[in-house]
């Protein structure tokens, strides 16, 4: 089980890098601009095309996106079909048994 | 120093029998086996076929060496190394001498000339690993193993009877290609697609992984996948099948890795999905395609390793791996975090990682084939395996919401093991030559190029752009507590309940006879001990009778 580490004070690990809003601020900014760099790049540099599709400019970046908002929209209808309670196997293996 | 032509599987077979008897210091001389085993192929096999031996009429061949037996014979060595480097703080000593016999008998299938001997070593693949699932000791881990244990001996025995099949309609039991053309081949299919991880027959890996020990999974998402794999090149290349099957195999299971709790069954799916890669690429057939496909399954047994045992130093230390009540680990387990990252950037195929160099190979043969619309599903696959596994496994393990857990770090050897596979990963994806050289075909790609890794590049910042996005607008699935039904439904809650009421209705017609039974017994006449029923009485009915029955004879003969 989960063990305290006695030798950082709870001071020491409550505010670390992460929890000061500001650097997930300065961390998403560069995020964003490197995203934004990337796409610059599509039109800048002469990509090899290999299929039609790829003549899209930014495709590789549109697809990423869209099929990353698909994928998590499709799977969270999926989940209101599929989920069940944590004990849902267990449950019936005991009913089973009498 | 070097045996030549010695089956790798029998100083890993000698070494679990010594483990046994020898007391718990010698477990760290059993670290030199992997890297002495290892050294012993580089230096002492020799291309060909050795070690035929006749038994019955059958002719068994244990040693078949070639580029693509020796390559997986390389690997697999590496994933024990690293594996027993993880393992050597288990008390339980069934747990490394499971995990050596396992990995020997994954040796002993890959360079296994015939068919029969790689039936011989697929069941002892089974027979082995299953104790690591059992040496979990819960209840459900029990079961689990069992669930395990018949899909693998089912496989096994679909292997043998395909097999046989094969045997008398063409008397040969190389183990080479077949192709799918007859009912035998088709048998082998379903017998590999079983250890493959194909749809619907799927459920044994994502049912038994996540119950296994911490080392044990480790040792378990090495092997016996990575086997049928190197079984499918071998007898299925080129079946078009096959890459049908791979699309489906990388699509379907991201979608329940992003609704599953439970991070390791989150990997067991990821893990499906690196399996579909590879079984496309087999099905594609070309020089390339193959070659990708079995580099793929090169890094993917390193990097799927480093997963698992990041997310088994968190078990170890937290006690449990569910997502929903992880997060903020980076504060305490800094080492191990950052090692998850290592292991998210290869399966994400980010440049300069592993998984770049081999997947790359697999898309390209892909359109090179012309299956536009199933490179499409893969480059959706490849988005997706980004998001669960290189983003929501580090992400809501280690950093997310503080959960107010502070697990010490992982222990110094499974920290070292990490470490190795780390630096592998970086290395093969930094410096592909030299994993490209062992490459069983021609082999002249080329992945680092302007154009793969700018599109490289947008797709993967993009993904992780959509998770932000999805994020800032609450879109975003919360981690629960829960259990998702996959096909596993069929046989675990279908088939009991369906029984179960066969029960139920059997119990009741055997209770409704035996009261229609007794009631007629109860409706009998007593024999009471008045007049009517006196000896004499019943002599006289039964003359009688008789008396009818010769006169019924006497006509029945006449007539």
């Amino acid at each position: 089980m989960s063990e305290h580490n006695e030798s950082q004070s709870d001071e020491e690990t409550e505010n670390r890098f992460f929890d000061k809003p500001r650097n997930v601020a300065i961390i998403l900014w560069v995020f964003y601009a490197i995203c934004a760099a990337l796409v610059i790049m599509d039109f800048i540099v002469h990509r090899h095309i290999y299929t039609q599709i790829e003549e899209i400019p930014a495709f590789y970046a549109l697809y990423g996106f869209v099929a990353c908002v698909v994928l998590v929209l499709i799977a969270t209808q999926m989940r209101k079909v599929l989920m069940r309670g944590e004990d849902y196997y267990d449950k019936s293996n005991d009913e089973g048994h009498e | 120093m070097w045996i030549t032509n010695l089956p790798p599987f029998i100083p890993f077979f000698i070494a679990a029998c010594l483990l046994t008897l020898l007391p718990r210091k010698a477990r760290y001389a059993m670290l030199l086996l992997p890297v002495w085993g290892g050294l012993n192929l580089w230096f002492g096999a020799q291309e060909g076929n050795w070690l035929t031996y006749s038994i019955a009429e059958f002719e068994l061949q244990l040693m078949k060496v070639d580029r693509l037996s020796l390559m997986f014979g390389y690997l697999f060595h590496i994933a024990a190394f690293i594996a027993l480097i993880y393992s050597l703080h288990v008390k339980d000593r069934l747990q490394q001498v499971a995990g050596l016999l396992y990995a020997g008998s994954a040796l002993g299938a890959v360079f296994s000339g015939d068919l029969l001997s790689l039936f011989i070593f697929w069941e002892l693949l089974a027979l082995t690993s299953v104790w690591l699932i059992w040496a979990r000791r819960t209840e459900k881990a029990t079961k689990a193993g069992l669930r395990y244990l018949i899909f693998q001996v089912l496989s096994g025995v679909l292997l043998l009877a395909g097999t046989l099949i094969h045997y008398s309609q063409t008397g040969s039991l190389a183990f080479e290609f077949i192709g799918l053309d007859s009912i035998a081949s088709w048998i082998i299919l379903i017998a590999l697609g079983i250890k493959c991880g194909f749809p619907f027959l799927h459920t044994w890996l994502t049912d038994a992984y996540p119950e296994a020990t911490p080392t044990g999974t480790v040792f378990l998402s090495a092997f016996t996948t990575k086997v049928a794999i190197f079984a499918l090149a071998r007898i299925f290349p080129g079946t078009e099948l096959l890459v049908y099957i791979g699309a489906a195999m990388t699509c379907f299971p991201i979608f329940y890795a992003v609704i599953e709790n439970d991070l390791r069954k989150v990997l067991a799916y990821s893990l499906i999905n690196q399996l579909g890669f590879m079984v496309c690429g087999i099905g594609i057939g070309t020089a390339l395609a193959l070659n990708g496909a079995v580099a793929h399954a090169f890094n993917d047994v390193i990097f799927k390793g480093l997963l698992f045992m990041t997310m088994g130093a968190v078990l170890h230390r937290v006690g449990h791996v569910n997502g929903s009540n992880l997060g903020g680990l980076y504060k305490t387990m800094p080492k191990t975090t950052v090692f998850c990252i290592v292991g998210a950037a290869s399966i994400s195929a980010f440049p300069l990682f592993s998984g770049f160099v081999s997947k790359s190979m697999v898309m390209a043969a892909m359109i090179d084939a012309g299956h536009e619309y199933l490179w499409l599903m893969l480059l959706f696959a490849s988005a997706g395996v980004f998001h669960h596994a290189g983003i929501k496994i580090p992400f809501f393990a280690f950093f997310a919401h503080d959960s107010g857990l502070r697990p010490k770090e992982a222990p110094a050897n499974m920290l070292t093991a990490m470490f190795i596979a780390s630096c592998l990963c970086i290395f093969i994806g930094s410096y592909p030559d030299l994993m490209y050289s062992l490459l069983p075909w021609e082999n002249d790609y080329v992945p680092y190029d302007i154009t793969h890794v700018l599109t490289q590049l947008q797709l993967l910042f993009f993904s992780a752009l959509a998770f932000v996005w999805l994020n800032k607008k609450g879109l975003y699935p919360p981690e629960l507590r829960s259990v998702n039904l996959d096909v596993e439904w069929l046989y675990r809650k279908l088939l009991p309940s369906a029984a179960m009421q066969v029960r139920t209705i059997a119990s009741q017609l055997n209770n409704g006879m035996q009261q229609q039974i007794l009631g007629l017994i109860t409706r009998l006449p007593d024999i009471k001990e008045s007049s009517t029923y006196s000896a004499a009485h019943l002599t006289k009915r039964m003359a009688g009778l008789l008396a009818i029955l010769l006169l019924l004879g006497y006509l029945g003969k006449t007539l």
